[in-house]
């Protein structure tokens, strides 16, 4: 990428190495499963992996922040490597891995302390990343401040085996909706919520309908002699 | 229905069908349905400049039991679905429905597990109406044509001729996939 | 359905009477024999003062409500999984039904958020992003129209209701001239815009600005200063600064506590730090306060617009790079559907790789590398945020909107608990809920 001239540096985008996590690996192309595959392409592995840790100095306010974050967790007794699992900067975004047992803390953390005030968490956003094993579900957060005027991300993951992770509607009570939302589509059990039932689905719903295990429950479409199968079931080329 | 049940067979009907069509179709209270962006357009259809008020219909009833048109205006979700039948039922009859936008005709382009793939697996529909949404002149006209089905109702026995000849030619028709040929 | 009653049902919390229409004699008479006046009230999903297919449900005693909740879900259509099956540029067809009243905001949230993904941002031309901002704030008036309209004809002020109607009329002209629909656009696309202005567009929206301009007083004549408008709305849906900070509440009822907080002025995107406008504000927490800054906001927007009209300078509408760029020249064509006639020249008779190409972008798309973003914007409701993540595919891996009416529908309980029962529309109508924002 980078020999490419004419595109200044800071667009070209950071290379990829093997710290990320391997969310996929693809196998061949045009989405030839079964049969004979005459596009020779066949035999391709690609391994996909999300943008690694990232190295010191992360640039703008995110160094600011990040030790500020680090020291108010220790003067909690906290030990941020414990808390903090990974940091990642990524196309100008901040990302915090945070260990899912210290979430509430750390977000109680991230709002009151008058160095890094994020007042205002703009929901949660669940990932399903099926080949991402014992990470499979993942709960992003989005923190503003507007005191700062600064935006960070929290990262939260859990195995699908055992899909809990802390509510943090005690620090931030717009989540409550958030959470039911996240737990009607991906089956996240947020601790220690008020009341976490479905919220957009009918209550007696069966399985979490954005999971990616979970079909898209579209039927095929008739007309006219023809007839086209429903989104999911068609050639994928990804 | 009412007086025209009792009526002996054919007596009289054809005059009383004409006066009961005219008169059923000139005021016809719409219930309000919305449910997306069609009903934004339904909303703008009664307003100022469409001005639905022309064809007498411009006070959509707040409550079904005082409707007989259901205009189902938008994507109707799974969640939705027995709502919408229970206020189907609560309207009295004669009623009459119009599948507005694509979304309520066929589920459209929301092919997935939250929506119904078409309101006529609920109410029986009596006009669809495509678009995405439609714009308020073909609103006004999906209203003018039922306007002429209400006109043209039958009564008595001559409605139930008119429902079982309907059934066989419903029977007979062969299904979309089976249609061959060019797809016109 | 045979005629219902209200049958009373004991429960842990007192007397439960379930009402679903009908009798209400005999609800009457068995309200009469209760100890207590205690009611629950189920209001919708389809109910004509509820803004769409919002299930409230209200515990009152007497006239006041003690208890309120919401039951939403009504219109969930399960956008976010569809858009994981399309590729991103079909996205934006998707993307522009969430919330139907501001399908500009949408369309740009998400075309940022994926242009942040391929790392352009920097090479988006600037005629498309300024006719982007032209549009939005097209859009923040047309959207401010629908929630003065339909709040006012909620509380029975039907002539308000004819008269935002009557305006959007003039905005939705010019979204037809431009995009040739008169919703549901998907005019915005990554890269870029689907084709250019039209001409005789710049003339219409100039002359939009000064019919606007002389319109938008008259709500002033109607509303502002009317003292049953001024008795419904003042003081009703309180909601301070601490309160919205908690709940997440953003727009104009977070600017109704007095805090400017705008992303157009702190996080400035499309380069909306260039553009000479204000930041209206309110102290008075109130549904009023969130009326007059809709008001004012529309008069900003018009600022905005002339702006933008007076910037436009001719140039490309679509980012240079060919592995992501549509044709963006588009015509009609005899077909009724939009053709680049030149490109389709091109590709047809004399370059076969061109052919390829396009069949490869239209087919299979573009890959964006992985990774994930939030991009947001001030929608006319408030923070509008799009988490897009994406596994270097052609498809969408997951696309989350964080949409402003479903979190600041959460302040409707705060609200109105401890008001009337009909201060509840006025909230809820402040609050400017869309449904399909809300459950998307």
């Amino acid at each position: 990428m980078s020999e490419q001239e004419g595109i200044p540096p800071e667009q070209v985008p950071a290379q990829r190495d093997d710290s990320g996590e391997t969310i996929r690996v693809q196998r061949g192309m045009f989405g030839a499963r079964n049969g004979g595959d005459t596009t020779g392409y066949g035999g391709l592995v690609r391994t996909v992996r999300l943008p690694g840790e990232a190295t010191r100095p992360y640039g703008g306010y995110f160094d600011e922040v990040a030790d500020e974050f680090a020291g108010a967790l220790e003067e909690q007794g906290l030990l941020p490597e414990n808390v903090i699992e990974k940091t990642v900067v990524d196309r100008g975004e901040l990302t915090f891995h945070i260990a899912r047992e210290h979430l509430p803390r750390a977000a109680r953390t991230l709002r009151d302390d008058p160095a890094l005030r994020f007042e205002l968490c703009t929901g949660v956003s669940g990932v399903h990343f099926p080949g991402d094993k014992g990470r499979e579900l993942q709960a992003v957060y989005h923190l503003r401040s507007i005191t700062h005027n600064r935006l960070i991300r929290l990262e939260v993951s859990a195995p699908d085996a055992d899909p809990h992770i802390p509510s943090i509607v005690g620090v931030y009570p717009t989540n409550d909706w958030h959470e039911r939302e996240t737990y009607d589509f991906f089956g996240i059990v947020f601790d220690g919520h008020p009341a976490l039932t479905r919220i957009m689905m009918p209550d007696d719903w069966q399985g979490f309908p954005q999971r990616k295990d979970y079909p898209l429950g579209g039927i095929p479409v008739e007309y006219k002699g023809a007839r086209i199968p429903a989104p999911d079931e068609r050639r994928s080329y990804s | 229905m009412g007086l025209e049940e009792k009526l002996p067979s054919g007596f009289a009907l054809t005059t009383v069908e004409q006066a009961a069509g005219w008169v059923r179709k000139s005021s016809v209270f719409p219930a309000t349905f919305g449910l997306a962006c069609c009903a934004i357009e339904m909303m703008t259809t009664g307003a100022g400049r469409y001005d639905l008020a022309r064809f007498g219909m411009e006070v959509f009833r707040g409550s079904p039991r005082q409707a007989d048109l259901m205009i189902v205006a938008g994507r109707v979700s799974q969640k939705m679905a027995p709502v919408l039948r229970q206020v189907y039922d609560q309207m009295p009859n004669p009623k009459w429905v119009i599948s507005m936008g694509v979304c309520a005709s066929s589920g459209g382009m929301f092919n997935n597990y939250a929506i119904v793939q078409g309101v006529d697996h609920i109410v029986p529909v009596d006009i669809y109406l495509p678009g995405c949404p439609p714009r308020p002149e073909m609103l006004m006209d999906a209203i003018l044509k039922l306007h002429r089905k209400i006109q043209g109702e039958k009564l008595g026995v001559h409605r139930e001729e008119a429902a079982r000849e309907a059934e066989e030619a419903a029977l007979k028709a062969l299904p979309l996939i089976e249609m061959k040929g060019l797809l016109r | 359905m045979s005629a219902s009653q209200a049958s009373p049902r004991e429960t842990t919390e007192g007397t439960v009477y379930t009402v679903t229409g009908g009798d209400w004699d005999e609800l009457a008479a068995t309200a009469k024999q209760a100890d207590d006046e205690r009611i629950i009230v189920n209001m919708g999903p389809q109910h004509p003062s509820t803004h769409g297919v919002l299930r409230l449900i209200l515990e009152i005693d007497g006239e006041t409500v003690t208890e309120a909740r919401c039951g939403i879900g009504y219109l969930h259509t399960g956008i976010e999984k569809n858009l994981e099956y399309r590729t991103w540029t079909q996205g934006t067809t998707f993307v522009t039904r969430m919330d139907y009243l501001t399908p500009f905001f949408n369309e740009t949230a998400y075309c940022l958020g994926v242009e942040k993904l391929l790392g352009i941002e920097e090479q988006i031309p600037d005629r498309a992003t300024v006719i982007r901002v032209l549009l939005m704030e097209l859009n923040r008036i047309s959207s401010h129209l629908v929630c003065i309209a339909t709040g006012g004809m909620e509380l029975g002020a039907t002539t308000i209701m004819i008269y935002g109607f009557r305006d959007r009329e003039l905005v939705l002209d010019i979204y037809e001239l431009i995009t040739g629909l008169r919703m549901n656009h998907a005019y915005v696309r990554p890269g870029g815009l689907a084709q250019d202005l039209p001409p005789g567009a710049v003339d219409q929206v100039r002359e939009f600005v000064k019919k606007m301009r002389k319109n938008l007083p008259e709500y002033d004549k109607l509303a502002t200063g009317n003292p049953i408008f001024k008795g419904r709305l003042q003081g009703v849906g309180h909601l301070d600064l601490a309160g919205c900070m908690a709940l997440g509440a953003t727009g104009p009822i977070l600017r109704a506590t007095g805090l400017p907080h705008d992303l157009r002025k702190s996080q400035p995107y499309c380069g909306y730090d260039t553009y000479d406008f204000e930041v209206p504000t309110a102290d008075t927490c109130d549904s009023y306060g969130r009326f007059l800054i809709r008001l004012e906001e529309m008069h900003q927007s018009l600022r905005i617009i002339e702006q933008c009209l007076d910037r436009l300078a001719p140039g490309p509408v679509m980012v240079a790079d060919k592995k992501i760029a549509w044709p963006a020249q588009l015509a009609l064509g005899p077909d009724g559907l939009g053709n680049s006639l030149d490109h389709i020249k091109k590709i047809m008779g004399t370059s076969m790789e061109a052919l390829i190409h396009h069949f490869k972008l239209v087919t299979e798309g573009f890959r964006v590398p992985p990774g994930q973003v939030y991009a947001a914007v001030e929608s006319p409701k408030g923070e509008l945020g799009v988490h897009v993540v994406s596994d270097g595919g052609t498809r969408p891996y997951r696309v989350h909107f964080r949409d402003p009416s479903f979190t600041n529908l959460q302040s409707m309980a705060a609200m109105c608990e401890g008001g009337q029962v009909a201060d509840v529309i006025v909230a809820v109508a402040s609050i400017d809920p869309v449904m399909g924002g809300v459950d998307r």
